[in-house]
């Protein structure tokens, strides 16, 4: 399956984290929370109204804003 | 430069250790042999710089995790003039492991058991020159999170850094070959037969989010958590307040009136009518200040403030803000001043400026029990309620209206990323430390300012001389009628104005102030307000009272978290001006549609 953002899952769904394209800090910050590349990542629920993702990485909850999951890339995990 | 390297296991404090230690200079970089980058900072130790780098927290130094990897190659690849080991004092028969390990791989080492404080508390002692002895490297007990031991720990890593001669990395590799072998081995059997499964996490806080989560419940209920939270707060901190209350009154009238009988009378009344009653008045407050914080760790710590995060966050958004600002604003229906503070968490400067500028127009504790007296001494008891609710909804709106005023001013774009945490109950002596902390800023920040307040307050309502007190012919009467022309069209007159003037220091004052001024208590006092504002002037004076600044603690604590005098004088006049505006229009508005 071709590379998505993960601001493209729907809650249920998974992936593995192909890369991030972020600034250096941003990128250290998300490292720090698991977002490394190669990691599962699935998408718990969405917040309301544009609202942040709920993911979970391994056994860490996280969320991040829609704009920040944008520059995230991933590769859906069939169901 | 010496380089000293911070390895430990994961939640030992490792990075609350680095933070204290590095203060704001940290710096993000990349180092050889390795792809993810790391924290590093450059400081002063023993009269001359050194670098620290802080290392992924890990189990095993021999271990194959991503993180375990990533420090053996940063091993193998840059020399280390010193290793600072962290381990978690209370789980020292665990983790000891790893310090070994390090000295098997002859790198010159120290050893820092953090969380001394709670290992003590499990009744674990350790021998630190003992165990300094068996292990062959300097060892010291501390506290990262409240700061205990840093100079010992400080003094061992300066004595050991001067001593100590970096190992080869070429030498590490040699003893780190087995390591990279078992790797590569293990890569190439995992890649073809094993499938891991997803890791799960906690089944109670998945259930729990389900419900504090939920798309339509989410919301409700957290307005109604946060209800009974203030609720329980009040009702609890109201007695308490009114001990505190009388013990002051029982100690001024037992012991201060007596010793101070024979001073000059402006002195006496300076002394307590002025610094006393007012100094006093707040330190009332104290009480529910304590149990506010109390409450605030227990939320804070549960997990649940990340949540209501969550929930909030698109709205706020939209603001400018984000959901923590929300988080913020709530805190401020309390009081103001520890919602200030707690903008602390916030990184980016706009961010926490702008939620900073929005925190005061809350509707605190003491401007409810102002509008409380007033509503129910002007309106029916059919109407106050809703008068009531209609401030709380005032309050919000020109919050976010403010908000979206100024949110280009103060554009950020700090990414918003938080981790729910499992949720988890606090310990008590946790929420009491904390509490504590706070509330010793607080005291420590908020008295010069107060009775600075207070002494200017009781000498603009005793002076000049002869003048009834808090009546029309003192400073502040005069005052009161030189602002007429201001404050004539919003519907206050020179006796409001006096309370308005009372109500810039603290809006506990006010209620008392109106007494002071009227000449009259209790039923009488009420009877003579009813009798000198209709409704439209009660409203006008409530919404001004709203709206502007809230107290002098609120003004000072802007300015102590802000650092900026220009931005203090912004988060002042703006809210006047607003203030001035709306009562304007709802007063002139009503008095037009013949009310």
């Amino acid at each position: 399956m071709a590379n998505v953002n993960l601001e493209t899952l729907k809650p249920g769904e998974a992936a593995t984290i192909a890369a991030v394209h972020t600034d250096r800090a941003l990128l250290h910050r998300l490292a720090a929370l698991g977002f490394r590349v190669g990691k599962r990542v699935e998408v718990i629920r969405l917040g309301r109204f544009s609202g942040p993702l709920h993911v979970r990485i391994g056994a860490t909850d996280i969320m991040l804003r829609r704009k920040e999951a944008k520059k995230i890339e991933v590769q859906p995990l069939a169901r | 430069m010496k380089r000293l390297a911070l390895i430990g296991m994961p939640n030992t404090g490792k990075s609350t250790f680095f933070n204290r230690a590095t203060g704001a200079s940290a710096r993000v970089g990349n180092w050889p042999g390795i792809t993810v980058d790391l924290l590093g900072a450059k400081l002063p130790l023993a009269g001359e710089m050194v670098e620290l780098v802080d290392l992924p927290g890990i189990y095993d130094l021999h271990g194959f995790s991503d993180d375990e990897q990533v420090v053996r190659h940063f091993l193998e690849k840059n020399p280390v003039d010193l290793v600072v080991i962290i381990l978690n004092a209370t789980q020292i028969e665990r983790q000891l492991s790893l310090a070994l390990q390090i000295k098997q791989l002859c790198l010159p080492a120290v050893l820092l058991l953090n969380m001394a404080d709670e290992a003590k508390k499990f009744g674990i002692s350790v021998d630190a020159p003992k165990m300094s002895d068996a292990l062959g490297m300097p060892v010291a007990l501390l506290s990262a999170k409240y700061g205990n031991g840093y100079q010992d720990a400080h003094r061992i890593i300066a004595q050991s850094v001067q001593n100590s001669t970096p190992v080869p990395p070429e030498k590490l590799q040699v003893l780190l070959a087995a390591d990279d072998q078992i790797e590569s081995d293990m890569e190439a059997v995992l890649k073809n037969t094993v499938q891991v499964p997803v890791q799960l996490s906690d089944k109670l806080t998945t259930r729990l989010d389900s419900f504090m989560l939920h798309p339509w419940l989410g919301l409700p209920l957290f307005f109604l958590i946060m209800y009974l939270l203030f609720q329980a707060i009040f009702l609890l901190g109201k007695p308490l307040q009114d001990g505190v209350a009388w013990l002051l009154e029982a100690f001024r009238q037992g012991a201060l009136e007596p010793v101070l009988a024979g001073l000059p009378a402006a002195l006496h009344g300076l002394l307590i009518e002025g610094i006393y009653n007012g100094v006093g008045t707040v330190a009332t407050f104290v009480p529910v200040i304590v149990l506010f914080f109390l409450f605030m760790a227990l939320v804070e710590d549960s997990g649940y403030l990340s949540r209501a995060a969550f929930l909030m966050d698109a709205l706020m958004a939209k603001l400018g803000l984000d959901g923590r600002s929300f988080v913020m604003m709530l805190l401020g229906f309390g009081c103001n001043v520890p919602a200030l503070m707690g903008t602390r968490v916030m990184r980016s400067r706009s961010l926490r400026l702008l939620t900073m500028l929005v925190i005061p127009f809350s509707l605190c504790s003491a401007r409810l029990q102002v509008f409380v007296f007033i509503t129910a001494a002007i309106f029916s008891p059919k109407a106050a309620p809703l008068v009531l609710f209609s401030l709380y909804l005032f309050s919000f709106t020109a919050a976010f209206a403010t908000a979206i005023l100024f949110k280009n001013r103060f554009r950020n774009n700090e990414p918003f990323i938080l981790e729910l945490p499992p949720y988890r109950f606090p310990t008590l002596r946790q929420m009491v430390l904390r509490g504590w902390h706070e509330v010793r800023h607080f005291l420590g920040r908020a008295s010069k300012f107060i009775i600075a307040g207070v002494v200017l307050v009781w000498m603009l309502t005793h002076f000049p001389q002869g003048a009834a007190a808090g009546g029309i012919n003192t400073w502040a009467g005069m005052i009161g009628h030189f602002m007429q022309p201001l404050l004539a069209p919003i519907g206050i007159d020179q006796q409001l104005a006096i309370a308005l003037i009372f109500g810039f220091v603290a809006k506990e004052i006010v209620v008392g102030s109106l007494a002071v001024i009227y000449g009259l208590e209790g039923s009488a006092l009420t009877g003579m307000m009813a009798h000198q504002l209709d409704w439209v002037q009660a409203y006008s004076f409530m919404l001004f009272t709203l709206i502007y600044t809230p107290c002098l603690s609120t003004i000072a604590t802007i300015r102590s978290e802000s650092k900026s005098v220009a931005f203090t004088v912004v988060a002042v006049a703006f809210p006047l001006a607003l203030a001035w505006l709306l009562s304007f229009a709802f007063y002139q508005a009503a008095r037009a549609l013949g009310y």
